[in-house]
Protein backbone atom coordinates (compact mmCIF):
# COMPACT_ATOMS: atom_id res chain seq x y z
CA UNK A 1 0.00 0.00 0.00
CA UNK A 2 1.14 3.36 -0.51
CA UNK A 3 0.64 6.54 0.53
CA UNK A 4 0.80 10.33 -0.14
CA UNK A 5 0.22 12.47 2.69
CA UNK A 6 0.23 16.35 2.31
CA UNK A 7 1.00 18.75 5.00
CA UNK A 8 2.51 22.24 5.15
CA UNK A 9 4.08 22.87 9.06
CA UNK A 10 2.01 26.61 8.76
CA UNK A 11 -1.67 26.48 8.15
CA UNK A 12 -3.24 27.95 5.41
CA UNK A 13 -0.64 27.42 1.89
CA UNK A 14 -3.33 25.22 0.23
CA UNK A 15 -2.49 21.80 1.46
CA UNK A 16 -6.67 20.72 0.37
CA UNK A 17 -6.85 22.38 -2.66
CA UNK A 18 -3.83 20.90 -3.71
CA UNK A 19 -5.27 17.44 -2.86
CA UNK A 20 -8.42 18.46 -4.51
CA UNK A 21 -6.38 18.68 -7.86
CA UNK A 22 -4.23 15.67 -7.30
CA UNK A 23 -7.41 14.03 -6.51
CA UNK A 24 -9.00 14.67 -9.83
CA UNK A 25 -5.50 13.07 -11.35
CA UNK A 26 -4.57 10.09 -9.37
CA UNK A 27 -6.70 7.37 -9.95
CA UNK A 28 -7.47 3.49 -8.25
CA UNK A 29 -7.20 5.49 -4.77
CA UNK A 30 -8.96 6.35 -1.77
CA UNK A 31 -9.15 9.41 -0.39
CA UNK A 32 -8.48 10.52 2.95
CA UNK A 33 -8.92 13.55 5.13
CA UNK A 34 -6.68 13.17 8.19
CA UNK A 35 -7.47 17.27 9.22
CA UNK A 36 -9.86 15.89 11.76
CA UNK A 37 -10.18 19.34 13.94
CA UNK A 38 -10.71 21.50 10.71
CA UNK A 39 -12.20 18.86 8.04
CA UNK A 40 -12.14 20.69 4.84
CA UNK A 41 -11.76 18.34 1.91
CA UNK A 42 -15.65 17.12 2.23
CA UNK A 43 -16.23 20.38 0.68
CA UNK A 44 -14.69 19.90 -2.59
CA UNK A 45 -15.07 16.10 -3.20
CA UNK A 46 -19.25 16.21 -1.86
CA UNK A 47 -19.19 12.49 -0.53
CA UNK A 48 -22.41 10.63 -0.63
CA UNK A 49 -23.71 7.62 1.09
CA UNK A 50 -21.96 8.07 4.07
CA UNK A 51 -21.54 5.50 7.08
CA UNK A 52 -21.72 7.05 10.06
CA UNK A 53 -19.47 5.67 12.82
CA UNK A 54 -18.97 6.86 16.63
CA UNK A 55 -15.64 7.51 17.88
CA UNK A 56 -14.71 7.04 21.29
CA UNK A 57 -11.31 7.53 22.91
CA UNK A 58 -11.01 8.10 27.05
CA UNK A 59 -13.19 8.34 29.08
CA UNK A 60 -14.54 11.76 31.59
CA UNK A 61 -14.79 11.17 35.24
CA UNK A 62 -18.68 12.40 36.77
CA UNK A 63 -18.97 12.32 41.27
CA UNK A 64 -22.09 10.33 42.78
CA UNK A 65 -22.97 13.14 45.13
CA UNK A 66 -24.88 11.05 46.74
CA UNK A 67 -22.09 8.52 47.61
CA UNK A 68 -19.58 10.98 47.48
CA UNK A 69 -18.08 12.31 51.62
CA UNK A 70 -16.36 15.25 50.32
CA UNK A 71 -12.68 14.03 51.54
CA UNK A 72 -11.33 16.25 49.38
CA UNK A 73 -8.68 13.57 47.95
CA UNK A 74 -9.60 13.99 44.34
CA UNK A 75 -9.18 17.69 44.38
CA UNK A 76 -6.13 17.37 46.09
CA UNK A 77 -4.51 15.08 43.95
CA UNK A 78 -5.84 16.52 40.31
CA UNK A 79 -3.19 18.22 38.23
CA UNK A 80 -5.69 20.11 36.52
CA UNK A 81 -7.50 21.94 39.61
CA UNK A 82 -10.49 20.49 37.63
CA UNK A 83 -12.14 19.63 40.76
CA UNK A 84 -13.79 22.37 42.64
CA UNK A 85 -14.68 23.41 46.15
CA UNK A 86 -18.31 22.18 45.37
CA UNK A 87 -17.46 18.84 43.98
CA UNK A 88 -18.24 19.84 40.75
CA UNK A 89 -15.80 18.80 37.51
CA UNK A 90 -15.02 21.14 35.09
CA UNK A 91 -15.02 19.02 31.88
CA UNK A 92 -12.71 21.76 29.87
CA UNK A 93 -10.12 21.58 32.26
CA UNK A 94 -10.25 17.90 32.92
CA UNK A 95 -7.31 15.98 31.84
CA UNK A 96 -9.12 12.48 31.60
CA UNK A 97 -6.66 10.91 33.48
CA UNK A 98 -8.23 8.68 36.04
CA UNK A 99 -6.68 9.48 39.05
CA UNK A 100 -9.94 10.93 40.64
CA UNK A 101 -11.34 7.88 39.34
CA UNK A 102 -8.45 5.24 41.16
CA UNK A 103 -8.06 7.30 44.55
CA UNK A 104 -11.49 7.69 45.72
CA UNK A 105 -11.50 6.15 48.91
CA UNK A 106 -15.74 5.53 48.07
CA UNK A 107 -15.84 4.70 44.81
CA UNK A 108 -17.90 7.44 44.36
CA UNK A 109 -16.35 8.72 41.25
CA UNK A 110 -17.80 6.98 37.55
CA UNK A 111 -15.84 7.34 34.64
CA UNK A 112 -17.51 7.04 31.39
CA UNK A 113 -16.56 6.23 28.12
CA UNK A 114 -15.79 9.73 26.19
CA UNK A 115 -17.77 10.26 22.70
CA UNK A 116 -15.60 12.51 21.21
CA UNK A 117 -16.59 12.35 17.65
CA UNK A 118 -17.44 10.64 14.17
CA UNK A 119 -16.08 9.02 11.20
CA UNK A 120 -17.18 8.23 7.69
CA UNK A 121 -16.69 6.44 4.65
CA UNK A 122 -18.68 7.84 1.62
CA UNK A 123 -18.33 7.74 -2.24
CA UNK A 124 -17.10 10.22 -4.10
CA UNK A 125 -16.63 11.03 -8.13
CA UNK A 126 -12.92 11.18 -7.17
CA UNK A 127 -12.91 7.22 -5.15
CA UNK A 128 -13.94 6.34 -1.75
CA UNK A 129 -13.12 8.68 1.05
CA UNK A 130 -12.66 8.60 4.53
CA UNK A 131 -12.97 11.25 6.82
CA UNK A 132 -13.80 12.73 10.55
CA UNK A 133 -15.14 15.19 12.76
CA UNK A 134 -13.71 15.39 15.99
CA UNK A 135 -15.90 17.05 18.41
CA UNK A 136 -16.19 20.52 19.83
CA UNK A 137 -13.23 21.09 22.11
CA UNK A 138 -12.19 17.51 22.58
CA UNK A 139 -8.82 15.87 22.92
CA UNK A 140 -7.54 12.87 21.49
CA UNK A 141 -7.30 14.46 17.92
CA UNK A 142 -3.79 11.97 17.10
CA UNK A 143 -6.35 9.06 17.67
CA UNK A 144 -8.97 9.37 15.39
CA UNK A 145 -6.19 10.35 12.82
CA UNK A 146 -4.56 7.09 13.25
CA UNK A 147 -8.22 5.63 12.78
CA UNK A 148 -9.21 7.40 9.55
CA UNK A 149 -5.94 5.82 8.31
CA UNK A 150 -6.31 2.55 8.98
CA UNK A 151 -9.92 3.19 8.07
CA UNK A 152 -8.74 4.76 4.86
CA UNK A 153 -5.90 1.67 4.53
CA UNK A 154 -8.55 -1.25 5.15
CA UNK A 155 -10.89 0.04 2.66
CA UNK A 156 -8.27 0.21 -0.04
CA UNK A 157 -7.38 -3.28 0.53
CA UNK A 158 -10.89 -4.69 0.62
CA UNK A 159 -11.36 -3.06 -2.83
CA UNK A 160 -7.92 -4.09 -4.28
CA UNK A 161 -6.49 -0.21 -4.69
CA UNK A 162 -2.70 0.31 -3.61
CA UNK A 163 -2.61 4.24 -2.95
CA UNK A 164 -4.31 6.36 -0.41
CA UNK A 165 -4.27 10.47 -0.77
CA UNK A 166 -4.22 11.86 2.73
CA UNK A 167 -4.84 15.64 3.62
CA UNK A 168 -2.97 15.91 6.57
CA UNK A 169 -2.98 18.95 9.35
CA UNK A 170 -0.98 21.72 9.95
CA UNK A 171 1.23 22.16 12.67
CA UNK A 172 4.27 19.42 13.85
CA UNK A 173 2.24 18.18 16.77
CA UNK A 174 0.01 15.49 17.57
CA UNK A 175 -2.43 15.11 14.67
CA UNK A 176 0.60 15.77 11.90
CA UNK A 177 2.92 12.73 13.85
CA UNK A 178 -0.18 10.22 13.60
CA UNK A 179 -0.82 11.56 10.14
CA UNK A 180 2.49 10.98 8.10
CA UNK A 181 3.45 7.53 10.68
CA UNK A 182 4.05 5.01 7.35
CA UNK A 183 3.77 7.23 4.40
CA UNK A 184 5.21 6.22 1.08
CA UNK A 185 6.28 9.93 0.54
CA UNK A 186 5.05 13.70 2.28
CA UNK A 187 4.36 16.44 0.24
CA UNK A 188 5.14 19.70 2.29
CA UNK A 189 2.21 22.51 0.45
CA UNK A 190 4.66 26.09 1.29
CA UNK A 191 3.95 29.39 0.88
CA UNK A 192 7.43 31.84 -0.22
CA UNK A 193 7.00 34.04 3.34
CA UNK A 194 9.26 34.38 6.28
CA UNK A 195 6.57 32.18 8.07
CA UNK A 196 6.48 29.55 5.59
CA UNK A 197 10.13 28.96 5.53
CA UNK A 198 10.19 29.23 8.64
CA UNK A 199 7.31 26.18 9.90
CA UNK A 200 8.66 24.40 6.71
CA UNK A 201 12.28 24.06 8.53
CA UNK A 202 10.42 22.52 11.34
CA UNK A 203 8.15 20.32 9.41
CA UNK A 204 10.89 18.74 7.14
CA UNK A 205 12.60 18.36 10.39
CA UNK A 206 10.20 16.49 11.28
CA UNK A 207 9.69 14.51 8.16
CA UNK A 208 13.50 13.68 8.78
CA UNK A 209 12.74 12.48 12.50
CA UNK A 210 10.12 10.22 11.39
CA UNK A 211 12.41 8.87 8.44
CA UNK A 212 9.78 9.42 5.74
CA UNK A 213 11.37 11.55 2.79
CA UNK A 214 9.53 14.51 1.62
CA UNK A 215 9.00 16.52 -1.57
CA UNK A 216 8.34 20.68 -1.26
CA UNK A 217 5.63 22.62 -3.53
CA UNK A 218 5.67 26.57 -3.46
CA UNK A 219 2.41 27.79 -3.71
CA UNK A 220 2.29 31.33 -4.68
CA UNK A 221 5.72 31.45 -5.44
CA UNK A 222 5.72 34.31 -6.88
CA UNK A 223 4.57 37.10 -4.31
CA UNK A 224 8.31 37.02 -3.58
CA UNK A 225 11.14 35.24 -5.76
CA UNK A 226 13.65 35.31 -3.24
CA UNK A 227 11.78 33.63 -0.94
CA UNK A 228 10.98 30.75 -2.92
CA UNK A 229 14.88 30.59 -3.86
CA UNK A 230 15.67 30.40 0.13
CA UNK A 231 12.83 27.58 0.47
CA UNK A 232 14.51 25.74 -2.44
CA UNK A 233 17.98 25.93 -1.17
CA UNK A 234 16.52 25.17 2.09
CA UNK A 235 14.56 21.74 0.82
CA UNK A 236 18.00 20.85 -0.63
CA UNK A 237 20.30 20.91 2.61
CA UNK A 238 17.62 18.77 4.19
CA UNK A 239 17.49 15.55 2.00
CA UNK A 240 14.19 16.39 0.15
CA UNK A 241 13.05 19.04 -3.10
CA UNK A 242 11.11 21.60 -4.55
CA UNK A 243 8.66 19.83 -7.31
CA UNK A 244 6.49 22.45 -8.14
CA UNK A 245 6.00 26.26 -8.04
CA UNK A 246 2.69 27.43 -8.44
CA UNK A 247 1.91 30.53 -9.47
CA UNK A 248 -0.67 32.97 -7.37
CA UNK A 249 -3.63 33.28 -8.97
CA UNK A 250 -7.37 34.01 -8.26
CA UNK A 251 -8.66 31.25 -9.54
CA UNK A 252 -7.95 28.21 -6.67
CA UNK A 253 -10.43 30.59 -4.30
CA UNK A 254 -13.08 31.06 -7.03
CA UNK A 255 -12.81 27.34 -7.92
CA UNK A 256 -13.28 26.52 -4.35
CA UNK A 257 -16.32 28.65 -3.96
CA UNK A 258 -17.99 26.71 -6.93
CA UNK A 259 -16.73 23.60 -4.81
CA UNK A 260 -14.94 22.21 -7.95
CA UNK A 261 -11.18 21.38 -8.01
CA UNK A 262 -9.29 23.39 -10.39
CA UNK A 263 -9.10 20.88 -13.25
CA UNK A 264 -13.17 20.79 -13.10
CA UNK A 265 -13.50 24.73 -13.05
CA UNK A 266 -10.95 25.74 -15.45
CA UNK A 267 -8.89 22.36 -17.47
CA UNK A 268 -6.90 25.35 -19.68
CA UNK A 269 -5.67 27.38 -17.14
CA UNK A 270 -1.61 26.70 -17.24
CA UNK A 271 -1.14 26.13 -13.62
CA UNK A 272 -3.60 22.64 -14.32
CA UNK A 273 -0.35 21.65 -16.75
CA UNK A 274 2.06 22.62 -13.76
CA UNK A 275 0.13 20.37 -11.39
CA UNK A 276 0.01 17.61 -13.78
CA UNK A 277 3.91 17.81 -14.03
CA UNK A 278 4.19 17.57 -10.62
CA UNK A 279 1.87 14.74 -10.19
CA UNK A 280 3.66 12.92 -12.52
CA UNK A 281 7.05 13.17 -10.84
CA UNK A 282 4.96 12.58 -7.46
CA UNK A 283 3.92 9.36 -8.81
CA UNK A 284 7.00 8.37 -10.48
CA UNK A 285 8.62 8.56 -6.80
CA UNK A 286 5.88 6.83 -5.23
CA UNK A 287 5.72 4.17 -7.27
CA UNK A 288 9.36 3.42 -7.20
CA UNK A 289 9.46 3.19 -3.23
CA UNK A 290 10.13 0.98 -1.10
CA UNK A 291 8.06 2.70 1.71
CA UNK B 1 -7.94 42.49 29.49
CA UNK B 2 -7.13 39.70 27.19
CA UNK B 3 -7.92 39.15 23.97
CA UNK B 4 -7.32 35.99 21.59
CA UNK B 5 -7.12 36.07 18.11
CA UNK B 6 -8.38 32.22 16.71
CA UNK B 7 -9.87 30.96 13.77
CA UNK B 8 -10.49 27.38 13.33
CA UNK B 9 -8.90 27.35 9.40
CA UNK B 10 -4.91 27.96 9.44
CA UNK B 11 -3.44 30.86 7.42
CA UNK B 12 -6.46 33.79 7.62
CA UNK B 13 -4.73 36.13 9.44
CA UNK B 14 -4.03 35.52 12.71
CA UNK B 15 -0.64 36.41 13.84
CA UNK B 16 -1.21 39.53 11.27
CA UNK B 17 -4.05 40.65 13.59
CA UNK B 18 -2.27 39.49 16.63
CA UNK B 19 1.17 41.22 16.03
CA UNK B 20 -0.68 44.51 14.57
CA UNK B 21 -2.55 45.00 16.85
CA UNK B 22 -0.25 44.91 19.63
CA UNK B 23 1.88 47.31 18.07
CA UNK B 24 -0.61 49.74 17.37
CA UNK B 25 -1.70 50.20 21.27
CA UNK B 26 -0.49 52.94 23.06
CA UNK B 27 0.44 51.26 26.77
CA UNK B 28 2.64 48.31 27.01
CA UNK B 29 1.22 44.97 26.40
CA UNK B 30 1.78 41.41 26.28
CA UNK B 31 1.53 39.36 23.42
CA UNK B 32 1.55 35.55 23.84
CA UNK B 33 2.56 33.40 20.98
CA UNK B 34 0.41 30.32 21.92
CA UNK B 35 0.91 28.51 18.46
CA UNK B 36 3.92 26.35 19.85
CA UNK B 37 4.62 23.97 16.87
CA UNK B 38 4.69 27.20 14.64
CA UNK B 39 5.44 29.77 16.01
CA UNK B 40 5.48 32.97 14.13
CA UNK B 41 4.94 36.05 15.57
CA UNK B 42 8.73 36.66 16.46
CA UNK B 43 9.38 37.04 12.96
CA UNK B 44 7.47 40.26 12.78
CA UNK B 45 7.90 41.81 16.18
CA UNK B 46 12.02 40.79 16.22
CA UNK B 47 12.22 41.38 19.69
CA UNK B 48 15.12 42.37 21.59
CA UNK B 49 16.67 40.76 24.82
CA UNK B 50 15.63 37.74 24.32
CA UNK B 51 15.42 35.17 27.05
CA UNK B 52 14.69 31.31 26.80
CA UNK B 53 13.86 29.01 29.52
CA UNK B 54 13.74 25.36 28.87
CA UNK B 55 10.17 24.39 29.26
CA UNK B 56 9.74 20.53 31.13
CA UNK B 57 7.55 18.32 32.30
CA UNK B 58 6.93 15.52 34.82
CA UNK B 59 7.63 11.57 33.30
CA UNK B 60 7.52 8.39 35.81
CA UNK B 61 10.98 7.03 36.71
CA UNK B 62 11.27 3.67 37.57
CA UNK B 63 13.20 2.14 40.50
CA UNK B 64 13.12 -1.38 39.26
CA UNK B 65 15.05 -2.69 42.95
CA UNK B 66 11.92 -1.63 44.26
CA UNK B 67 8.76 -2.97 41.79
CA UNK B 68 7.18 -5.97 42.07
CA UNK B 69 5.40 -5.78 38.43
CA UNK B 70 2.20 -5.77 39.90
CA UNK B 71 0.88 -3.80 36.85
CA UNK B 72 -0.85 -1.47 38.71
CA UNK B 73 0.85 1.91 37.33
CA UNK B 74 -0.36 0.22 33.53
CA UNK B 75 -3.59 -0.33 35.14
CA UNK B 76 -3.88 3.54 35.77
CA UNK B 77 -2.76 5.12 33.03
CA UNK B 78 -5.22 6.45 30.77
CA UNK B 79 -2.11 7.00 27.86
CA UNK B 80 -0.32 3.70 27.81
CA UNK B 81 2.66 6.08 28.46
CA UNK B 82 3.56 2.80 30.88
CA UNK B 83 3.41 -0.92 30.70
CA UNK B 84 5.01 -4.01 32.29
CA UNK B 85 6.55 -6.36 30.07
CA UNK B 86 7.75 -9.71 31.43
CA UNK B 87 10.06 -8.73 34.02
CA UNK B 88 10.72 -4.94 33.54
CA UNK B 89 8.60 -1.57 33.12
CA UNK B 90 8.63 0.53 29.91
CA UNK B 91 8.12 3.71 29.87
CA UNK B 92 6.80 5.99 26.46
CA UNK B 93 7.73 9.40 28.36
CA UNK B 94 5.88 11.27 24.96
CA UNK B 95 2.49 9.63 25.86
CA UNK B 96 2.75 10.30 29.67
CA UNK B 97 0.74 13.60 30.95
CA UNK B 98 1.96 14.10 34.05
CA UNK B 99 -0.70 13.72 35.96
CA UNK B 100 1.50 12.05 38.33
CA UNK B 101 -0.98 8.58 38.53
CA UNK B 102 1.16 5.97 38.57
CA UNK B 103 3.94 7.30 41.29
CA UNK B 104 0.34 8.01 43.01
CA UNK B 105 -0.58 4.23 42.80
CA UNK B 106 2.43 1.79 43.14
CA UNK B 107 2.22 0.12 45.89
CA UNK B 108 6.28 -0.42 46.26
CA UNK B 109 6.70 2.92 45.87
CA UNK B 110 9.08 2.72 43.11
CA UNK B 111 8.11 5.36 41.11
CA UNK B 112 9.10 8.93 41.23
CA UNK B 113 9.04 11.84 38.83
CA UNK B 114 11.95 13.33 36.87
CA UNK B 115 11.64 16.34 34.43
CA UNK B 116 11.46 16.18 30.56
CA UNK B 117 11.92 18.90 28.34
CA UNK B 118 9.46 19.46 25.67
CA UNK B 119 10.13 22.85 24.30
CA UNK B 120 11.39 26.19 25.21
CA UNK B 121 9.96 29.64 26.15
CA UNK B 122 11.53 32.53 24.73
CA UNK B 123 10.50 36.49 26.28
CA UNK B 124 11.88 39.37 24.81
CA UNK B 125 10.73 43.09 24.38
CA UNK B 126 10.51 45.30 21.05
CA UNK B 127 8.73 48.72 21.90
CA UNK B 128 5.79 48.66 23.73
CA UNK B 129 5.17 44.86 23.08
CA UNK B 130 6.63 42.16 25.56
CA UNK B 131 6.51 39.03 23.70
CA UNK B 132 6.41 35.52 24.95
CA UNK B 133 6.27 32.72 22.79
CA UNK B 134 6.66 28.92 23.26
CA UNK B 135 8.37 26.83 20.84
CA UNK B 136 7.76 22.95 20.71
CA UNK B 137 10.33 20.78 20.50
CA UNK B 138 10.37 19.18 17.12
CA UNK B 139 8.81 15.60 17.42
CA UNK B 140 7.13 16.11 20.57
CA UNK B 141 3.60 15.13 20.17
CA UNK B 142 1.66 17.53 22.89
CA UNK B 143 1.23 21.63 22.65
CA UNK B 144 -0.94 22.38 25.74
CA UNK B 145 1.80 21.51 28.53
CA UNK B 146 3.87 24.47 26.45
CA UNK B 147 0.87 26.54 26.11
CA UNK B 148 -0.26 26.33 29.77
CA UNK B 149 3.31 27.54 30.40
CA UNK B 150 3.43 30.29 27.75
CA UNK B 151 -0.05 31.35 29.60
CA UNK B 152 1.62 31.98 32.83
CA UNK B 153 3.30 34.94 31.75
CA UNK B 154 -0.11 36.69 31.34
CA UNK B 155 0.54 40.09 33.49
CA UNK B 156 -3.01 41.54 34.36
CA UNK B 157 -1.93 44.74 34.77
CA UNK B 158 -1.49 45.15 31.50
CA UNK B 159 -3.60 44.27 28.21
CA UNK B 160 -2.80 40.64 27.06
CA UNK B 161 -2.73 39.28 23.10
CA UNK B 162 -3.03 35.82 22.34
CA UNK B 163 -2.13 34.25 18.96
CA UNK B 164 -3.61 31.06 18.99
CA UNK B 165 -2.85 27.80 16.63
CA UNK B 166 -5.30 26.98 13.87
CA UNK B 167 -7.67 23.88 14.30
CA UNK B 168 -10.43 23.42 16.91
CA UNK B 169 -9.05 20.82 19.56
CA UNK B 170 -6.83 21.28 22.95
CA UNK B 171 -4.24 23.15 21.89
CA UNK B 172 -6.93 25.92 20.71
CA UNK B 173 -8.64 25.64 24.32
CA UNK B 174 -5.61 25.58 26.40
CA UNK B 175 -5.06 28.81 24.79
CA UNK B 176 -7.91 30.72 24.53
CA UNK B 177 -9.27 29.81 27.95
CA UNK B 178 -10.29 32.10 29.97
CA UNK B 179 -9.71 35.15 27.88
CA UNK B 180 -11.92 37.80 27.75
CA UNK B 181 -12.70 38.28 23.78
CA UNK B 182 -12.15 36.05 20.82
CA UNK B 183 -11.45 37.52 17.88
CA UNK B 184 -12.17 35.02 15.11
CA UNK B 185 -10.30 35.47 11.94
CA UNK B 186 -11.57 34.21 8.90
CA UNK B 187 -11.98 34.64 5.12
CA UNK B 188 -14.80 34.64 3.27
CA UNK B 189 -14.51 31.25 1.51
CA UNK B 190 -16.34 27.60 1.72
CA UNK B 191 -12.96 26.70 3.80
CA UNK B 192 -13.25 29.94 5.83
CA UNK B 193 -16.77 29.74 6.70
CA UNK B 194 -16.64 26.01 7.51
CA UNK B 195 -14.16 26.00 10.03
CA UNK B 196 -15.37 29.35 11.34
CA UNK B 197 -18.74 27.26 12.14
CA UNK B 198 -16.61 25.18 14.11
CA UNK B 199 -14.23 27.56 16.06
CA UNK B 200 -17.15 29.77 16.88
CA UNK B 201 -19.21 26.41 18.55
CA UNK B 202 -15.57 26.00 20.75
CA UNK B 203 -16.12 29.89 21.69
CA UNK B 204 -19.84 28.79 22.41
CA UNK B 205 -18.87 25.87 24.63
CA UNK B 206 -16.17 28.37 26.44
CA UNK B 207 -18.99 31.01 26.72
CA UNK B 208 -16.36 33.70 25.70
CA UNK B 209 -17.57 36.93 23.65
CA UNK B 210 -16.63 36.55 20.23
CA UNK B 211 -16.24 38.59 16.82
CA UNK B 212 -15.12 38.37 13.44
CA UNK B 213 -12.31 39.92 11.42
CA UNK B 214 -12.66 39.15 7.42
CA UNK B 215 -9.42 39.01 5.69
CA UNK B 216 -9.00 39.11 2.23
CA UNK B 217 -12.56 40.40 2.42
CA UNK B 218 -13.21 41.00 -1.38
CA UNK B 219 -12.36 37.48 -2.79
CA UNK B 220 -14.57 34.71 -2.11
CA UNK B 221 -18.81 34.76 -1.89
CA UNK B 222 -20.86 36.39 1.05
CA UNK B 223 -21.70 33.20 3.17
CA UNK B 224 -19.72 34.41 6.16
CA UNK B 225 -21.32 38.22 6.57
CA UNK B 226 -24.51 35.58 6.19
CA UNK B 227 -23.09 33.35 9.03
CA UNK B 228 -21.85 36.12 11.04
CA UNK B 229 -25.68 37.89 10.86
CA UNK B 230 -27.64 34.97 11.66
CA UNK B 231 -25.70 34.19 14.90
CA UNK B 232 -25.49 37.86 15.87
CA UNK B 233 -21.81 37.46 15.87
CA UNK B 234 -20.45 41.23 15.16
CA UNK B 235 -18.50 41.65 12.35
CA UNK B 236 -15.62 44.08 13.71
CA UNK B 237 -12.66 45.04 10.67
CA UNK B 238 -12.88 43.76 6.61
CA UNK B 239 -9.39 43.68 5.25
CA UNK B 240 -9.24 44.08 1.98
CA UNK B 241 -6.79 41.60 -0.76
CA UNK B 242 -3.41 43.54 -1.58
CA UNK B 243 -0.79 41.91 -2.81
CA UNK B 244 1.00 44.82 -1.60
CA UNK B 245 -0.09 43.52 2.05
CA UNK B 246 0.72 40.04 1.03
CA UNK B 247 4.43 40.85 -0.14
CA UNK B 248 5.16 42.59 3.48
CA UNK B 249 3.63 40.04 4.82
CA UNK B 250 6.05 37.59 3.46
CA UNK B 251 9.31 39.69 4.00
CA UNK B 252 8.48 40.13 7.57
CA UNK B 253 7.10 43.75 7.52
CA UNK B 254 4.11 44.62 10.23
CA UNK B 255 0.79 45.87 8.22
CA UNK B 256 1.51 49.15 10.21
CA UNK B 257 4.77 49.61 9.04
CA UNK B 258 4.03 49.38 5.48
CA UNK B 259 0.48 51.37 5.83
CA UNK B 260 0.25 53.71 8.80
CA UNK B 261 -2.56 54.78 8.79
CA UNK B 262 -3.91 51.32 9.86
CA UNK B 263 -3.14 52.14 13.42
CA UNK B 264 -6.01 53.78 14.08
CA UNK B 265 -7.73 51.29 12.78
CA UNK B 266 -6.12 48.51 14.87
CA UNK B 267 -6.90 51.27 17.68
CA UNK B 268 -10.21 51.31 17.25
CA UNK B 269 -10.85 48.00 16.73
CA UNK B 270 -9.20 47.88 20.38
CA UNK B 271 -11.91 50.41 21.52
CA UNK B 272 -14.61 48.35 20.28
CA UNK B 273 -13.66 44.87 21.84
CA UNK B 274 -13.56 47.12 24.99
CA UNK B 275 -17.05 48.53 24.73
CA UNK B 276 -18.21 45.04 24.28
CA UNK B 277 -16.31 43.35 26.97
CA UNK B 278 -17.64 46.11 29.53
CA UNK B 279 -21.40 45.87 28.55
CA UNK B 280 -21.45 42.15 28.85
CA UNK B 281 -19.92 42.17 32.61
Amino acid sequence: MKELVVVSGKGGTGKTSMVSALASLSKNKVLCDADVDASDLHLIMHPQNKEDHEFFAGHVPRIDTQVCTQCGLCKMNCRWHAIDDNFTIDLIACEGCGVCYYICPEQAILFDENKCGHWYIANSRFGHMVFAKLGIAEENSGKLVTLVRQEANKLAQQKQLDFILTDGPPGIGCPVIASIGGATLVLIVTEPTIAGLHDLKRIIELTKHFKIPSRVCINKYDINLKMSQEIESTAEANDSKVIGKIPFDPFFTKAMVEGKTIFEYDPENSICKTITTMWDCLWNEISESNN
Amino acid sequence: MIISIASGKGGTGKTTLSVNMALSMDSDVTLLDCDVEEPNAHLFIKPDQVKTESVTVLVPKVDMTKCSYCKKCYEICQFKAITVFKETVLTFPGLCHSCGGCALICPENAITEEDREIGTIEIGQKNNVKLIMGTLNVGEAMAPPLIHKVRTHHEPSKITFIDAPPGTSCPVVASIKGSDFVILVTEPTPFGLYDLGLAYQVIQHLSIPCGIVINRSDIGDQKVKQFAHENHIPILMEIPFDRAIAEAYSEGTPLIEKYPEWKQKFLDLYDTIEKIVISKK
